[in-house]
């Protein structure tokens, strides 16, 4: 199986852990990501308002060029899956945006939201499956409580991410137990760590990153795992070391087989 | 030719403002066969009436034409006054000159013209009118409540009250429905069991009330008056006639983990189980998906403690036919589930729990004996905070209902008020959109949960739960206050919106009953048909025809009673004489119309015909019976030979009616 | 201002009518205590042509486009994208906005992502 992949900006930089892990372990499992060529940054916040078109045409790009490939576009990055397919969505649905964006790109073919965009971890949940997943584990993490902690990016607005329940995700819950270790159900798994204040207002960005590290570890997790490098940042940088943060592709690598664990 | 009278209404000013009546009248009488034409402020009144009758005895008139208002409003006045004067009344035909046409146009020329153009229209049906009489069928004279909750109890007990026989159908195992898991009782606090029990006996003792316990209805046939309808009486492993309820069977079955659902799941109960201690019929169910020896043939401790040699392993549903001349839906409804909603953390924490858990949890008969403790670990809980509209008026998405459910302002009030009264140390919020309270000493109610207990009500919603360190971190909005609040709270209850029971959907497919978009069963008219489906001889009672409290649907299910009574009352229904009617010379078989009919009133039979040189063809024709044709015209439609036709509204006098229009 | 906040309402696809002011977007708001106006107050203030003061507030730049009261709205008004487009009413007027290139070298840290930096571009300034 071959997709299309479109790492971001942040993987290729300070969040080269959750690329490196998460390509080294879809090798494992079978799956090729093609990373498309000449990409440009999403622009890491989707354009809400809907008088902008030229915000949004670096995501149509990509999105092209996984069509003209014929294939679908997996992203890593939880705010690149965020921008991407909620452009996905207005090019699919959105006839104002969608032929100004058109009018801008010159395409030979339009663009009507003809790619499949897909997170990583719905290629592991939806196309590969967890019980699959499960037998491919060569080292179950046994024993460990880790808390699956989501942020907003991944499941709002549920209306176009489609992506799990937004108030009782189970995905990434899943995801922990196909790799053999307990997860942690904590209710501010879905809230804002406060990220995107970090330039701002740190104290704010440290309060709110210090709610859900706090609500984690006392429903007993013992570390964290995500997909999104801003959350990463806020968490381990902004939230007082209480609880190690993980980009959940290391997680798979490790249990993969593919990465030495660390313990 | 016809000799048609043509009688023009000004209806006040609501025709004569927008249309030059007398303009009509004139126009019209120079229509062919019309021998009088007049106009008068108010046709329907007595004085337009006689005016009528008069004209019809003096010119011997065969048809007339009331150019009026709707024929929904005076049709039917209009053809009793025709009867009268010796006029078959389907000689009369209304045009809609007043919803159709004054009232839409505001110029008065184009009105007028219009009111010209439908007046020619229906003289020119007129024309082709023939007399049609209806015809009459028997009523069978025992009536079938569907659901037996309070709505379907209430109902029954009225109708057998004036002599008739009913039948109680109700799914589970005892009647009683939702009200058996209410606590207490708003706005008087009396206990919900103290006032419903009495009436669940009644009801059983009643001679001519039957309860068909733990039974579905699987089918319905027929019309008003006639309808045959299957139940399933399902299989209860337990002979009714012989248990004698004394419940020693439910203390020694050994299967004790299952989730009891008259508690909600709060506690367990056997595989063999009564519902409650008060439950009618008092007789034990065996519960098929968790009785070990159903499953796997190995147990039998029920069969050997039954001293009554009640237990019948072997037991088989059964299919029961009963006629019935008229059904009463009585389906009730069900808090809509909390899965969507987990910003409340419902499924994170046993401590968030719904109102009707709540009951449960207040109840002495409940799990906790009527000590209210906390789930998670039984301890006492010191903050509450309740959340109204959890799932009520939201915009119609894939999220909740659109509608205000209605009952849940007042329960809880009567929740935050009785856990105030019974636990003085509480700290109660109740979070609220609006407080509705409208009802006889319902805000009183309500004002004596704020200033004599002191529960805290707080104008705005909750916006998140987080369960944490045995507390319930709850974030809300103050809106009054200005401020976002974090209450530390050791439960929280959620009025979770209502909705109609799931069965009640292919319940309205059975009985081709309408419903709106949100499954509830529509009146006949929302003010002045409240209990009566659009189909004939089907009514509602409670809940399923919209939210309702108790008082309220104790009301409607009387009022329904009433016009069930009615019905059953009568010895003849009188037929709508336009009825389809199947031309068997141009009839091809082809079974097109039997597909369309809704009612089941098309059937087919091989006739013999005369064929040339005295040889008899034997041909397949379609046949109407004329009781159970509703009229509504589909197989007029379908018929591809034109065999098919609606006496009086016939495909010609529809055409004719066209072609007058188009002229 | 009357046109400005036309403009805002269609560039938001925000209607504020819809709102039964619930307030259930002010109860998941995690950012309401930084925040001078509130969601509830931003779809009223809209709604009754109070867009100067909004643009004037600070808290424009403190909402997280988390999503939380747009998520959780039973009416589906949408505040978040309200908000958006209160703050690009004012960064999109010249010199308004609200981060400046220069600022950028004294925010930074050695791990901080560049998605922090090419978002603030993207919310703070035109």
């Amino acid at each position: 199986m071959t997709y299309s992949y479109f790492p971001g900006c942040t993987l290729k930089t300070k969040g080269k852990d959750l690329d490196i892990w998460g390509r080294a372990s879809m090798e494992a499992l079978g799956v090729t990501l093609e990373e498309l060529p000449q990409w440009q940054c999403c622009g890491a916040v989707y354009p809400q308002a809907k008088d902008e078109i030229a915000t949004k045409l670096s995501s149509v790009r990509a999105l092209v060029s996984a069509r003209d490939q014929g294939r679908d576009l997996v992203t890593l990055c939880s705010a690149c899956h965020h921008v991407i397919k909620r452009v996905n969505c207005d090019m699919a649905q959105d006839e104002y945006i969608r032929t100004r964006a058109n009018n801008y790109l010159q395409l030979e073919t339009p663009y009507a939201g003809e790619t499949k965009v897909l997170h990583y971890l719905e290629v592991l949940r939806d196309e590969i499956g967890f019980d699959k997943l499960k037998e491919q584990v060569k080292r179950p993490l046994a024993g460990r409580k880790i808390g699956a902690y989501y942020g907003c990016l991944l499941l709002r607005p549920s209306k176009e991410l489609k992506f799990d329940d937004p108030e009782n995700p189970t995905i990434m819950e899943d995801f922990i137990r196909a790799l053999g270790a307990e997860p942690v159900v904590y209710a501010m798994r879905n809230e804002c760590c406060g990220g995107y204040t970090t330039l701002e207002n740190k104290p704010y960005a440290a309060k709110q990153a210090g709610k859900v590290l706090d609500n984690a570890a006392n429903c007993g997790a013992a570390e964290i795992i995500t997909a999104c490098p801003l959350c990463m940042y806020n968490l381990k940088e902004n939230g007082g070391g209480r609880l190690p943060v993980k980009y959940f592709t290391e997680l798979l690598a490790e249990a993969l087989g593919v990465k030495e664990a660390e313990a | 030719m016809q000799k048609i009278g043509v009688f023009v209404c000004w209806c006040g000013s609501n025709i004569a403002a927008t249309v030059d009546v007398q303009a009509v009248s004139d126009a019209l009488a120079k229509e062919p066969g019309v021998v009088f034409s007049t106009n008068y402020q108010y046709m329907c009144s007595q004085a337009g009436q006689d005016m009528i009758q008069d004209t019809i005895k003096e010119y011997g008139l065969t048809g007339v034409v009331v150019c009026s208002c709707s024929p929904r409003m005076h049709e039917a006045t209009f053809r009793k006054t025709c009867e009268k004067a010796g006029l078959n009344p389907y000689m009369v035909e209304i045009a809609n000159i007043r919803e159709q046409c004054s009232w839409i146009h505001k110029d008065k020329e184009t009105g007028t013209e219009k009111a010209i153009i439908l007046g020619r229209a229906a003289i020119a049906k007129v024309h082709l009118n023939a007399p049609l009489t209806a015809g009459q069928s028997p009523v069978t004279k025992r009536a079938l409540v569907i659901g037996g909750g309070i709505a379907g109890i209430q109902t029954a007990l009225d109708i057998a009250e004036a002599g008739f026989p009913v039948d109680i159908v109700e799914t589970k195992p005892t009647i009683g429905g939702k009200m058996t898991q209410i606590d207490k009782t708003f706005p008087t606090l009396d206990c919900a069991a103290c006032i419903l029990t009495p009436k669940m006996v009644d009801a059983a003792q009643n001679e001519n009330i039957n309860i068909l316990s733990y039974s579905e209805v699987e089918s319905v046939k027929g019309f008003v008056g006639n309808f045959t309808v299957t139940i399933r009486r399902k299989a209860r492993y337990v002979d009714e006639t012989k248990c004698t309820g004394c419940g020693l069977c439910t203390e020694k079955c050994p299967q004790k983990k299952v989730p009891n659902e008259f508690n909600l799941g709060l506690d367990n109960r056997r595989a063999i189980y009564i519902p409650f201690a008060q439950a009618v019929p008092k007789v034990a169910t065996i519960d098929p998906n968790y009785c070990t020896m159903l499953k796997t043939g190995k147990c039998g401790v029920c069969s050997k403690v039954c001293t009554a040699g009640a237990i019948d392993y072997k037991q088989q549903d059964e299919l029961i036919e009963r006629e019935y001349g008229a059904i009463v839906a009585a389906t009730g409804f069900n808090p809509i589930s909390m899965d969507k909603f987990d910003e409340f953390a419902y499924s994170q924490s046993p401590d968030v729990v719904t109102s009707l858990e709540f009951e449960r949890l207040m109840n002495a008969a409940g799990p906790t004996g009527g000590t209210l403790l906390r789930p998670s670990d039984g301890t006492h809980p010191h903050t509450l905070v309740f959340v109204q509209c959890v799932g009520s008026r939201c915009d119609g998405g894939e999220k909740g209902k659109p509608y205000c459910s209605k009952i849940c302002c007042m329960y809880t009030a009567k929740h935050a008020m009785l856990t105030r009264e019974k636990y003085p140390d509480t700290d109660v919020y109740v979070f609220y959109i609006d407080v509705r309270t409208p009802g006889k000493n319902f805000d009183e109610f309500y004002r004596r949960a704020v200033e004599e207990y002191g529960v805290h009500y707080i104008k705005g919603m909750v916006g998140k739960v987080v369960p944490e360190n045995g507390k319930l971190k709850v974030q809300a909005s103050d809106l009054l206050g200005g401020q976002q609040l974090h209450i530390d709270a050791d439960m929280v209850v959620l009025a979770a919106a209502i909705e109609p029971d799931k069965s009640a959907r292919p319940l309205a497919t059975m009985l081709t009953a309408s419903m709106d978009t949100n499954d509830f069963f529509t009146e006949a008219h929302p003010k002045l048909r409240p209990v009566e489906s659009p189909t004939a001889g089907v009514f509602l009672s409670g809940a399923c025809q919209g939210p309702k409290d108790i008082p309220d649907t104790v009301a409607q299910a009387g009022a329904a009673a009433a016009k069930v009574i009615g019905l059953l009352s009568k010895d003849q229904l009188t037929c709508n004489p336009c009825v389809a009617n199947s031309n068997e010379l141009m009839c091809n078989g082809c079974s097109a119309c039997e597909k369309v009919c809704p009612y089941g009133a098309i059937t087919y039979i091989d006739k013999d015909f005369r064929g040339p040189n005295r040889t008899t063809l034997r041909r397949r024709v379609a046949q109407v019976n004329p009781a159970v044709c509703q009229g509504c015209g589909a197989c007029t439609v379908a018929c591809p030979s034109g065999a098919m036709d609606l006496k009086g509204f016939s495909n010609a006098q529809i055409m004719a009616e066209v072609d007058a229009i188009c002229k | 201002m009357s046109d400005m906040t036309e403009i805002v309402k269609r560039i938001s696809g925000v209607n504020p009518r819809k709102c039964m002011k619930c307030g259930k977007c002010s109860a998941a708001c995690p950012a309401y205590d930084e925040m001078d106006y509130h969601p509830h107050q931003f779809v009223d203030m809209v709604e009754n042509g109070r867009l100067e003061e909004l643009m004037d507030s600070k808290g424009i730049y403190m909402c997280l486009s988390c999503f939380a009261c747009l998520e959780r709205c039973p009416r589906s008004v949408e505040p978040a994208k309200l908000i958006e487009a209160v703050r690009l009413a004012v960064v999109r007027q010249q010199d308004k906005n609200h981060l400046k290139p220069e600022q950028i070298p004294g925010l930074l840290d050695a791990e901080l992502p560049q998605q922090a930096i090419t978002s603030a571009f993207r919310k703070y300034r035109k």
